[in-house]
């Protein structure tokens, strides 16, 4: 006899249970058509758009550099909050009518990324600049973060 | 007819330096296809397409910018980055166009003019 822990019949109608069966359904279609484009579509199942963030420390500043291609200057919204600094946006899809995708291997949506800074910073004299599908974000240190140079004199 | 814009290996290892692998979308309309590539950093210079046979090739060349100070955190990759694609004989490759907006490449490859969808008046 083995023993089997037992498991509550409603459990699968857990709503967290749902994402699990269309996993479950797009793994068994994944097994039906294994064509490249239908395996780059699957991969929207886990659309989760994380964009690269980099992270600098200058003299005066903590500047965070994130790639973000294809978006507008109005999505993209940045915070500063005890110390975490987040960029989060949302790039629209610009698929339109009469058109039909071969292949989306790129994610429309929203994302936010969060990163706690290594220094305090002044966050009323925070900029940052969008170019070329990169944002930067420029945070300068707060004073008394900033290297101090004591003169000692040797007497 | 299934066959489009199939990617392709590249004929070459040419050469040894290392590029990123864009994401791509693909989407086809009466006219021909549009392709579009995700290369932040790079700007219209950077950019480099070229037809070799059948082969679509596409470059680019980053310019971040650059920060004077330590690197605490990364998570971007610094390669070039390179996507090549073999062109359906469909496309009429005197047409393509291409532009950069935002580090998003966008191609437009027409069709030739015997396979567009076309109507046929009776007189």
């Amino acid at each position: 006899m083995s023993l089997i822990r037992y498991q509550a019949p409603e459990m699968s109608t857990w709503p967290s249970f749902d994402r699990w069966a269309s996993l479950r359904d797009e793994m068994n279609r994944l097994f039906d058509l294994p064509t490249m484009s239908n395996l780059a579509r699957q991969a929207q199942l886990f659309s989760n758009w994380t964009p690269a963030l980099d992270l600098y420390q200058t003299v005066d500043n903590v500047v965070a550099v994130v790639e973000l291609p294809g978006m507008r200057k109005e999505d993209i919204n940045i915070s500063l909050h005890d110390g975490m600094l987040t960029i989060a946006g949302e790039r629209q899809s610009s698929s339109g009518e009469g058109e039909s995708a071969e292949r989306t291997e790129r994610f429309s949506g929203k994302f936010r990324r969060s990163i706690s800074l290594p220094t305090r910073v002044d966050a009323s004299k925070v900029s940052a600049t969008y170019k070329d599908g990169i944002l930067t974000v420029t945070l300068p240190k707060a004073e008394e973060a900033k290297p101090k140079k004591v003169e000692v004199t040797v007497e | 007819m299934e066959t489009l814009t199939h990617e392709s290996n590249g004929r070459a290892t040419r050469e040894n330096e290392r590029f990123v692998t864009p994401p791509a979308s693909v989407t086809e309309t009466g006219d021909g296809y549009t392709l579009e590539l995700e290369m932040p950093g790079v700007n219209k210079d950077g950019l480099d397409i070229s037809i070799e046979i059948n082969e679509l090739s596409i470059v680019g060349r980053r310019s971040n910018p650059q920060i004077e100070g330590t690197l605490v955190h990364r998570e971007s990759r610094p390669h070039n980055y390179r996507r090549t694609f073999e062109i359906d004989p469909s496309i009429d490759t005197g047409k393509i166009s291409a532009r950069i907006t935002q580090g998003i490449v966008t191609l437009t490859l027409p069709k030739t003019e015997e396979v567009k969808p076309r109507k046929i008046t009776v007189s």
